[in-house]
């Protein structure tokens, strides 16, 4: 699968849907899009990477292994959930805050920190199996 | 329009079973991904077949149109996918991995851990 | 997107109003911790001397927690917490009654001893590939299941525990592994894609997910298919509890493991069937109960003979033990087929006694091979002259799980065999007794041979006695399993009295359908 082509396309193909998977997730706070689909996105993207340069290469570019990603992913799921704790109302509870970036108010809420979170415990599962699956093919 | 999905889902049921049956692991994973469709579908098809308007809450508004969708099959469906997906994903890695292991994909064949020669345990001392 | 509000919005039509009790976060804390212990152990995956730090704290939290919530369950009756605040029925529930409380505090106590004794069992090679992380999120679908007041929602946590016990399955992925795996992993998902099929009937119906509304609105609607959809509840169910004749995946699998996944599987996961299939068939649907209670009878009685035999043909104490397992469902089914309130606790207490015996009965099982160095009861023996004291306490254990006198296994059962005297199913009442009586038997073996057997030649010595060594660590939780299971024998009333309230509960969920609409009805 490494031909010149393909090895010289991927790296730009990589970046471009890591971005757009970004933006997709980002988009989901008001439109469709979410964290699902852009971790989707970005897993691909890995995948991708991993077939023009092998799975050492991925694992290299990415540092921390992936399954840390989704553990990461997962405890800020569920801080967002908790963090409703302070606020006296029940689990899961959107909050949302206004703070003023530039002049521009930006709203944050958790439901967004929790898309987040699930944004990241999908690229780092999928992307844990793709690379379990790509290794098995080199050997 | 309800009865022509009825009859797809129960296509895609009797294909599934019928690849389900099959001795052989890959046709079974293939069963296994059919069958999940089917319930999504039937889910689907259960939520109520509308042309009506989807359930978006225009900008300007404060709630749904008058006659939108139903949403929540839809999200129940999505769930749904997600979890197949993982599952096909594990499953995917777990054949491939017990084919390495075990140098076959036929069921009848997988017998390593109810061995067939599995003696009887002794009537006394 | 500055969204236009064109009029003030009135928020106690989509939400909750009233502030949340502090207390109330018991409720989702056990499946929100074990979550986060989860993370955590996911994210220092490499650093195994943390694993251990963060796990057994963790779940000694859990059992605290667990212990805490039944506790405010007895006293103040069912608890909700509505996620996200959405009023139900929209939003997804959580709502603890006493059944799911007990169910709940039993399991986290058997995790507690089962994560004790994996410090031993589950080497360097076990920890990298993930036991800890594992076992969190497994804990954090069962609690999730026991708690959930939404059917869909309980579908969920149920992949959550079943992707885990996967991970765990095939720790290590040794050719048995993998083979056992297979079959489980195919036939508990066909289980799991059949519950999703009777959910997606079920919100046809009744349009509507939160149990409480499913509840009041089954004993009103007429001419609906809820037969059909009761079948298929009691299928889907039937295969996570590997009732006969879906149980054939649990004896192919359960003894491929490590031993403590072995013990936490036994216990755990098929309880959790028994709970979803109580939960619906008593609670949602108790008339379609009713008119099957003739087919769940049957069986019941099948499976209890079926398992008891099979557990006679094994000639290795794990597979023993895994039909042991199925014997136990067996039991609870009996319960579930008689319906009153005698038939429905003495399941219930079936169940919390089975959690705990089972559990510890794979333990056992695992010591006595690192004793011998074989699970096979053609080379084993000799275990009574090695290490008596752990020759009495499996002993005692062997009569709690033969239900004989004075250990827990008797209490249900005596209430089972009545409660179906009762209502005139002699023949379930003789089932029960005459698959008592071959478990006995079978139990028995294991005992004559492995124990009280002089030393034999173990061809296999060595191999299972180097992973398992003679560490005196592995045998504090299973003595603590024992200690529970002799103390729930002696000292009854307790248990019994709970049991009894939480079956009543169950039959008539006033004060669970209460606890969900606190106005009275539902919308």
């Amino acid at each position: 699968m490494n031909t010149l082509i393909f090895r010289t396309v991927a790296p730009f193909l990589t970046a471009l849907m890591i971005l757009f998977s970004v933006f997709v997730l980002l988009r989901g706070h008001n439109e469709p899009g979410g964290g699902f689909i852009g971790g989707l996105i970005a897993a691909s993207a890995f995948a991708i990477y991993g077939i023009a340069y092998g799975v050492a290469a991925v694992r290299r570019a990415i540092i921390v292994h992936p399954m840390s990603i989704a553990g990461a992913g997962l405890l800020l799921a569920v801080v967002s959930g908790l963090v409703s704790v302070f606020a006296g109302v029940p689990f899961m509870t959107g909050l949302w805050i206004y703070p003023s970036l530039f002049g521009v108010e930006v709203p944050l809420a958790t439901v967004m920190s929790f898309d987040v979170g699930v944004y990241l415990v999908v690229v780092g599962a999928i992307t844990s199996i793709a690379l379990a699956l790509e290794e098995r093919e080199e050997d | 329009m309800e009865f022509v999905l009825a009859c797809l889902v129960g296509a895609f049921f009797a294909a599934a079973i019928y690849l389900l049956l099959s001795r052989h692991t890959v046709r079974m994973l293939l069963g296994i991904a059919i069958l999940g469709n089917a319930v999504n579908l039937l889910i689907f098809t259960g939520g109520r077949l509308t042309r009506e308007v989807p359930p978006i809450i225009g900008s300007g508004l404060d709630t749904l149109t008058a006659g939108a969708a139903n949403p929540l099959p839809q999200a129940l469906i999505l769930t749904a996918i997600v979890i197949s997906f993982s599952f096909f994903a594990f499953l995917l890695v777990l054949t491939y991995r017990a084919f390495q292991e075990l140098g076959t994909d036929d069921t009848d064949e997988m017998r390593l851990a109810e061995p067939k020669n599995d003696p009887l345990p002794p009537a006394g001392y | 997107m500055a969204a236009v509000t064109s009029t003030p919005v009135d928020l106690s039509a989509a939400f909750v109003m009233a502030p949340t009790v502090l207390g109330d976060w018991l409720v989702i804390l056990p499946p929100a911790l074990m979550i986060t212990a989860g993370a955590l152990l996911m994210m220092v995956r490499h650093r195994m001397h943390l694993h251990v730090r963060i796990a057994i704290p963790a779940l000694l939290l859990l059992v605290l927690v667990d212990a805490a919530l039944l506790f405010k369950v007895a006293t103040q009756g069912p608890v909700t917490m509505m996620m996200g605040r959405w009023l139900p029925p929209f939003g997804i529930a959580f709502t603890v009654d006493l059944f799911g409380a007990l169910m709940n505090l039993v399991a986290g106590t058997v995790a507690f001893a089962a994560g004790i004794a994996a410090l031993k069992d589950i080497n360097d090679s076990g920890r990298r590939y993930g036991f800890f992380p594992f076992l969190m999120l497994l804990m954090a679908g069962v609690s999730g299941a026991f708690l959930t007041g939404d059917i869909f929602n309980l579908y969920v946590w149920f992949e959550v525990l079943l992707i885990s016990s996967f991970g765990l399955l095939i720790l290590g992925s040794e050719r048995e592994q993998i083979d056992g795996a297979m079959k489980y992993a195919v036939l508990n998902l066909i289980g799991t894609t059949l519950f999703l099929i009777s959910v997606g009937y079920l919100y046809a119906i009744f349009g509507t997910l939160n149990m409480a509304d499913i509840a009041l609105k089954a004993r009103e609607i007429e001419g609906a298919p809820l037969m059909t959809l009761s079948a298929l509840f009691i299928l889907a169910f039937s295969m996570k509890a590997a009732a006969f004749p879906v149980n054939f995946w649990l004896p192919a699998s359960y003894h491929t493991p490590r031993i403590t996944v072995s013990a936490l599987f036994g216990g755990l996961l098929t309880k959790v069937g028994i709970y979803a299939l109580m939960r619906v068939m008593v609670m949602l649907f108790p008339l379609q109960r009713e008119e099957l209670s003739l087919v769940i009878g049957l069986l019941a009685a099948l499976t209890l003979i079926i398992a008891a035999l099979g557990m006679l043909a094994q000639d290795d104490m794990r597979r023993m033990a895994g039909y042991a397992v199925i014997v136990g469902i067996g039991n609870m089914l009996a319960g579930i087929a008689v319906g009153t309130v005698a038939g429905i606790s003495g399941a219930l207490l079936y169940a919390l006694h089975s959690i705990l015996a089972m559990t510890a009965l794979y333990l056992v099982i695992g010591r006595a091979a690192a004793l011998t160095g074989t699970f096979s009861l053609t080379a084993a023996g000799g275990i009574y002259r090695v290490a008596p004291g752990f020759a009495f306490a499996s002993l005692a254990l062997f009569l709690a799980v033969a239900g004989l006198p004075p250990f827990s296994g008797l209490w249900p059962k005596i209430m089972l065999v009545k409660a179906s005297l009762d209502i005139g199913a002699w023949w379930l009442a003789g089932t029960i007794l005459l698959s008592g009586f071959l478990t006995t038997v079978a139990l028995g073996r294991i005992f004559l041979l492995a124990y009280w057997r002089p030393q034999t030649k173990a061809e296999g010595r060595g191999e299972a006695g180097e992973t398992l060594a003679q560490d005196r660590q592995t045998l504090w939780p299973l003595y603590g399993l024992i200690a529970i299971i002799t103390l729930f024998g002696l000292l009854p009333e307790g248990p019994l009295g709970l049991s009894q309230l939480a079956a009543e509960g169950l039959l008539q969920p006033v004060s669970y359908i209460q606890s969900v609409f606190p106005a009275g009805g539902a919308q």
